[in-house]
């Protein structure tokens, strides 16, 4: 096969950055080319060069042989080269054909729209590639399977023939994502070539051709697919062996710590979505919570951190009666708290990484000296979080909007591992993180347990919740259905009291 | 007895013309609104064009003797003004809030000051020609519905309209289709600054013959609340503006009708367009990009 698209040794320099750094890429017609990497590796890069967003410093792009000198996204869509945006690019209010025309529109006279024949287009399109979409409903109304299929409509209706997915699967349901992999097999087999951008090892396997690692700003290398393996892939992510499955050492519970008995609670529609759960955490161990989302997890962990009101039930830690009391309250009688999503409950994207880390802290002792903030105390304590988390940029005063995912993540962890709780609670810990920093938060969350912290650990994710507790809660409908001992949970048994059976 | 006298006083002919001729500002100034807000830059200094165009108006009406140039010097030189808010708001990313508040001052002391150098007055204008009738009204007010015509057919039938409505909704989005939102921007804006200056240019050599000190009297500001009324559409703005129109003709009419101080009849307009926004609306969704500068690159 031949090559369509080839981008040769590609520099790209920022002040103080080598976001792109030599590297090559090429994309064989009618392939399926993963690109992955951690963030921050230069994967938007690359693509932002290629769609002449950014102008880069040295390299050449060949497009069907061809040099080409890219000015901006209007070069590359006019080429055919199409892309779907991690972040859909749809105006809400209009109709999916109108979206799918905008920019190419297709009129009568002086620009008067027909409407009706961009319908009828885009019908026929949605047809030709089996792509299911309503023409006429405003993106809106649709569920976020069926935006991404427009998103790619799009670029086929500029006749495309390259198509980049970036991240495409972060939004999707795991049935969403199986319907990905099929349009994405049928494309290829049209003659499209389409590069895959994720940091999901798994999903690189399941249904791509080839894979293209770039860590750092280098291209480490391009493999084929079959030929490769998860664990062969993460060490070219990131650098080094990475340890998928987490090394622990048996847990040697202690004395009681946590114990809640009979919660219940209402969700915000009044619903009842805690019922009577009980369940008890000792020093030194860690309980998972699994279940599908939505199961009444994201209550518990409210509850039991403050944010939300319980109707009945007893939450002590140590002795101390803890239920209902302020969320302040709560931390200061040292309970952490991992949320389970960062950015609305976990940082203020607009303070720097020092303010973050002494968020909920900040009246305390040693930060606060009466009405001041003790200043050099608070640079102190980022400085040492920084380094001992390894948080980056190694920059207190930066953004923590500016951060990635992984290292908004660290600030959270470093903030409330660093407070010496006796209860640590942590809900989807890892979400939206990438490898190196699964890796490096999970050992954090293991190191905890065995300084002989209670740990609850809330996560969507199976094999997090397997790898790391020692006893495993099952979340059905507001109940804890089952408890089960690390050991003798299976993926079938879980998986079968998550959809409400019985052992 | 007195009732029924109040009645024949809201409900008769007059009362419909002249909310007719109350409404053509409002409907003229609430399109400009849609036009800018549909593209994403919020435009609060209407009431200034409108007072820059009605003043415009009348200078040249005056030195050429021609009120039709009157008309057009007004729309070229209320689109020049409204410029001044495209460049500092898509341009500079500015507070558009901020410039639109900065335009009216501008435009209110402008004025007087320049009625004061040109004519040596202060406060109103010596009389100009004013248009001459066109049946029953003066020909900004046929102007007005066909521009509420015009718009409604370029917003939603044509491909600029459609890029207008992108724009100002997800400007990314239309960004990455190769869409110049500043261009569409700086048209959009422009445009409202041109219909506001028609607007304005009807006040004072349409209704009037001369110019007045603050004549605008509030007129732009209830444009904007006709135009959220009417939830950025232009025939909902059409039916919001004849409905604030028609309060202010009532008030015109009842003053000396009612025993009642002149003073609170003249609130009835201004407590109306209160109410209306408070709520009585439901909900009116504004374009979702309005107000915020556009930057490429950024999310």
């Amino acid at each position: 096969m031949d090559s369509i698209l080839e981008l040769k040794n590609i520099t790209k320099k920022f002040p103080g950055v080598l976001a792109n750094d030599q590297v090559n890429f090429d994309l064989k017609k009618g392939e399926i080319h993963a690109l992955v990497g951690e963030n921050g590796a230069g994967k938007s890069t690359l693509m932002n060069v290629l769609f002449g967003i950014y102008q880069q410093e040295e390299g050449e792009v060949f497009y069907k042989g061809q040099e080409l000198d890219i000015d901006g996204p209007e070069d590359a869509i006019d080429l055919g080269i199409g892309m779907v945006h991690q972040h859909f690019m749809l105006v809400p209010t209009l109709t999916v054909a109108e979206n799918i025309i905008l920019g190419d529109e297709i009129t009568t006279g002086l620009g008067h729209l027909d409407i009706k024949q961009a319908t009828k287009e885009v019908a026929e399109l949605s047809d030709k590639y089996g792509l299911d979409v309503d023409p006429q409903a405003k993106i809106k109304d649709i569920p976020v399977g069926m935006e991404q299929r427009v998103e790619i409509l799009k670029a086929l209706y500029r006749e495309a023939e390259v198509l980049i997915l970036d991240e495409p699967t972060a939004v999707l349901t795991p049935q969403e994502v199986k319907e990905l992999y099929k349009i994405m097999d049928f494309l290829a087999e049209q003659g499209k070539s389409i590069i895959f951008i994720t940091h999901k090892l798994q999903e690189v396997l399941a249904v791509s051709d080839r894979v293209t690692v770039l860590r750092d700003g280098k291209s480490i290398g391009t493999v084929k697919t079959e030929a490769t393996s998860e664990p062969e892939l993460a060490e070219m992510m990131v650098g080094r062996e990475v340890l998928l499955e987490v090394d622990k050492k048996p847990a040697e519970p202690g004395e009681l710590a946590v114990e809640v008995n009979n919660l219940s609670a209402q969700n915000n529609r009044g619903v009842k979505a805690l019922n009577d759960v009980s369940f008890s955490i000792k020093e030194g161990e860690i309980l998972g919570v699994a279940g599908v989302e939505g199961n009444g997890q994201t209550e518990l962990v409210e509850v039991l951190t403050g944010l939300r009101e319980a109707t009945t039930g007893e939450f002590e830690l140590k002795g101390n009666e803890l239920l209902n009391h302020s969320a302040r309250d709560i931390k200061g009688s040292k309970v952490a708290h991992v949320p389970e999503d960062r950015h609305k409950h976990g940082l203020v994207l607009d303070y720097t990484i020092e303010d973050n880390l002494i968020l909920g802290y900040h009246h305390q002792q040693p930060f606060a000296q009466g009405i001041n903030f003790n200043f050099a105390e608070l640079e102190k304590h980022a400085e040492e979080l920084i380094s001992e988390y390894d948080i980056r940029p190694r920059d207190k005063d930066a953004l923590a909007r500016s951060l990635s995912g992984g290292n908004q993540q660290k600030v959270i962890v470093a903030r409330e591992f660093a407070m010496d709780p006796e209860f640590l609670i942590a809900s989807q810990p890892t979400r939206g993180v990438d490898i190196g920093a699964i890796e490096f938060i999970h050992q954090q969350i293991i190191n905890q347990r065995d300084e002989g912290k209670a740990v609850l650990l809330v996560s969507a994710e199976l094999s997090e919740i397997m790898s790391l507790s020692d006893r495993i809660a099952v979340m059905y409908e507001g109940e804890i259905v089952d408890i089960l001992e690390v050991e003798e949970a299976t993926e079938e048994k879980l998986g079968l009291l998550m959809a409400g059976g019985q052992i | 007895m007195e009732i029924l006298e109040v009645l024949k006083q809201i409900f008769n002919l007059q009362t419909f013309s002249s909310t007719l001729r109350m409404a053509t500002p409002l409907i003229l100034a609430a399109l400009g609104g849609i036009f800018s807000e549909r593209s994403g830059v919020i435009n609060i200094a209407l009431e200034g064009m409108m007072l820059a165009g009605a003043f415009v108006a009348v200078v040249v009406s005056h030195f050429t003797a021609s009120p039709w140039l009157g008309v057009v010097g007004a729309v070229i030189f209320s689109g020049l003004f409204a410029l001044i808010h495209a460049v500092v708001s898509i341009e500079y990313h500015a507070k558009q809030v901020v410039s639109g508040v900065a335009l009216n001052m501008l435009a209110a002391g402008g004025t007087v000051f320049l009625l004061n150098i040109l004519f040596n007055t202060s406060g109103t204008s010596p009389s100009v020609n004013s248009l001459s009738y066109w049946g029953n009204f003066k020909p900004t007010v046929y102007l007005a519905l066909v521009a509420v015509g015009i718009t409604y057919y370029i917003l939603f039938y044509t491909s600029f309209g459609l890029r207008v409505r992108s724009v100002g909704e997800h400007p990314h989005a239309a960004d990455s289709l190769g869409i110049s939102v500043k261009k569409i921007r700086y048209i959009c804006v422009v445009t409202s600054g041109m219909l506001a200056g028609l607007g304005g240019a009807h006040m004072s050599v349409g209704t009037l013959d001369v110019f007045r000190e603050g004549m605008t009297a509030g007129r732009g500001f209830i444009a904007l609340a006709a135009m959220i009324f009417g939830k950025w559409h232009p025939v909902g703005a059409l039916g919001a503006s004849l409905l604030f129109g028609f309060f202010q003709a009532l008030q015109i009419r009842l003053q000396g009708v009612l025993p009642i101080p002149g003073e609170f009849i003249q609130m009835i307009p201004y407590i109306f367009t209160v109410i209306a926004l408070a709520g009585v609306i439901g909900k009116a969704t504004p374009p979702q990009a309005s107000g915020k500068p556009f930057k490429k690159g950024e999310r």
